[in-house]
């Protein structure tokens, strides 16, 4: 690895002791021999398999279920519906009072995308469990379901989600998280050119090489240890307390291993119900995604929609940024909100720019509930920023690196969220990308710093 | 289901079991055996996770019937170390950095044996068409095939 330390030579500390040197993994020797214990290694006496019956409908009311057949299966010992949960509806991040709490752990009365969990059925093996939900009829009457965000949120459109009345997330700034910041409509009228484009992308699944879920042992004294591949252990914990109304003390979760996540094991789904099939029948409890499963259901990146409209001079200066970003949450929050939010923080780009206005929506449709995944809520509006960025280069004729360099945040620059800028190298590092792509920047650009003394 | 009676040879030690007829060789290594080595990513032939050494033979064990593995000798990445040496390969993963999650370095291990076993100088083209079948998510093949690059130049100085 080769350090640059003619950066910021009169600043920097070099007494470190870790960062740059190599270490090792202490994970890698487990890897290597097959030793690693990934949670569906754990193999228990008595293991029973469950498995979900799902909704094959995207938005319907279910006006009853019948377990009957399922229950007479072979090999078939507990069916589990919506009664059998003590707290059916949750939210993962109530946890950081963010509310209200609008997702079924089984579907109680309605579902709302297509997969969505209705009944869990317990048998001795995985296939007399697969049988058996099969087994389950449940009664639907089809409503009519809405799978686009702008449709969503027309006035009149079929209603998502009841738990927020409305079909986009209500945040304490209102129907929408907001950036202000100069004057945007005055950015405008400067500007010698102005371009507004919107970008779209769809939803992406993370695909983890290892399937999301869980096994689950009873511990005796009406304690319970779950392994897990969960990416977020204490979010697991206290939401399993909270939907089992079970004190975290009774829960002993073991992870840390997972076999590829990417954010898409962040959602608490699989163990709390997992647990109460363990605590409903005394026995282990295997939950394990399939591979279809974990296409299918599993949370997905959200879709995005972002509108941008850039005010820019000639002499290649942003003089004003207005952008309205949409985040398609699906049916449910999950992390959809705080993703929408940091979508609203992060749309000025790592550029200075004097005149912003920024609106994000989370918004409700009967689609897959999306949630977390590799910076979600900003990755998309990385690509959408950088190819409007390139576009305003093009529009203006100046070499789209060049045209970063003139806009790129430096200490001290006020940034739209009213933070001072600090400890910036993005001059720097784009030096360095300018010399390793042979992209040559005019001597000017080379001669800058994002280090400002006194700033 | 009727149960069938298996014999095969495991990593140089004789097993024996009975299992119901149509269980996996990836299902009875797992559940049965308790050599977890070989893990399940898909269950349908297309990840490579689960791949074993089946006489010789690079093979999907979550493909393979139990009972037709009668008599056979079966190699996983768990037997792989002798004396607590780590094989030339393990230790190639293992500098070269080659796992991250480690979920299909098990299969991408086996993948790689059966390749060096047959041709001990491979070109990169050689390890990129072995390694085909196998699929990781987080590693990025780079160091994987560097990997497997570095531990047969081990092997060919170990011969020399
Ligand atoms: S589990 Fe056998 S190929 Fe994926
Ligand atoms: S290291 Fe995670 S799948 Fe390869």
């Amino acid at each position: 690895m080769e350090l640059r330390k003619d950066y910021f030579a009169d600043v920097r500390k070099d007494g470190l002791n870790e960062i740059g040197q190599p270490r090792p993994r202490l994970d890698s020797p487990g890897h290597v021999t097959g030793k690693t214990a990934y949670f569906a290694d754990r193999n228990f006496p008595g293991m029973l398999h469950l498995k979900m019956v799902r909704s094959p409908h995207h938005h319907a009311r279910v006006r009853s279920i019948d377990t009957s057949e399922a229950e007479k299966h072979p090999g078939v010992v507990r069916v589990l519906t919506a009664k059998d949960v003590p707290h059916n509806v949750y939210t993962i991040l109530i946890l950081i009072q963010v509310g209200p709490e609008d997702e079924t752990v089984l579907a109680d009365g309605k579902v709302r995308w297509k997969g969505e969990a209705v009944v869990a059925v317990l048998a001795e093996t995985e296939r007399a469990a697969q049988e058996a939900a099969a087994k389950v009829k449940v009664d639907y009457e089809v409503l009519p379901a809405v799978f686009d965000m702008e449709e969503a949120l027309k006035p009149g459109a079929p209603l998502v989600n009841e738990y927020h009345g409305q079909n986009y997330y209500l945040y304490d700034s209102g129907e929408c998280r907001k950036v202000r910041f100069g004057d945007v409509e005055a950015g405008f009228a400067q500007a010698d050119h102005i371009l507004e484009q919107s970008y779209q992308s769809s939803p992406i699944e993370h695909a983890p090489t290892e399937t999301t879920g869980c096994v689950v042992a009873p511990e005796g004294n009406d304690r319970f240890t779950c392994y897990t591949n969960t990416q977020a252990m204490f979010f697991t914990l206290d939401n399993a307390s909270i939907i089992l109304q079970m004190p975290g003390s009774k829960l002993h979760f073991v992870g840390g291993t997972v076999g590829g996540g990417f954010g898409g094991k962040v959602d608490v789904i699989v163990e709390p119900i997992a647990i109460l099939g363990a605590k409903l029948t005394g026995r282990p409890v295997s939950f394990v995604y399939s591979r279809e499963e974990e296409m299918q259901i599993s949370s997905p990146r959200a879709a995005e929609k972002i509108v941008i409209k850039d005010g820019v001079m000639k002499d290649g200066r942003i003089v004003a940024r207005k952008v309205t970003g949409y985040t398609d949450a699906g049916a449910y929050s999950r992390h959809s909100p705080y993703g929408a939010q940091k979508g609203a923080a992060h749309y000025p780009g790592p550029y200075t720019i004097p005149n912003v206005w920024i609106d994000t929506y989370c918004v409700y449709t009967n689609r897959t509930p999306s949630s977390a995944m590799r910076g979600f809520g900003v990755t998309i509006s990385d690509f959408a920023l950088e190819v409007q960025m390139d576009k305003l280069a093009r529009l203006i004729g100046m070499d789209p690196l060049e045209f970063r360099f003139i806009n790129a945040y430096r200490d001290g620059d006020m940034k739209a969220h009213r933070q001072p800028t600090e400890g910036a190298a993005l001059i720097e590092c784009m030096q360095e990308a300018s010399r390793a792509a042979n992209w040559p920047v005019a001597e000017k650009y080379m001669a800058m710093s994002s280090y400002r003394k006194g700033a | 289901m009727a149960k069938v009676p298996v014999q095969f040879t495991l990593n140089g030690s004789e097993k024996a079991e009975f299992i119901e007829s149509g269980t996996t060789l990836l299902h009875a290594l797992r559940d049965k055996i308790g050599d977890t080595s070989p893990k399940g990513g898909c269950h349908q032939g297309t990840c490579g996770a689960c791949s074993v050494i089946i006489d010789g033979e690079l093979r999907l064990s979550c493909l393979t019937l139990a009972e037709t593995c009668n008599g056979a000798d079966i190699k996983t990445t768990a037997g792989l170390a002798e004396g607590g040496v780590l094989h030339p390969l393990q230790r190639a993963f293992l500098d070269a950095f080659a796992t991250q999650c480690g979920f299909c370095t098990p299969g991408m291990i086996m993948a790689a044996k059966v390749l060096l076993d047959r041709t001990p100088n491979p070109s990169r083209d050689d390890v990129v068409e072995a390694l085909s079948g196998n699929i990781c998510r987080c590693t990025g093949y780079e160091p994987i095939i560097q990997a497997v690059l570095v531990a047969a130049r081990a092997n060919s100085q170990n011969a020399a």
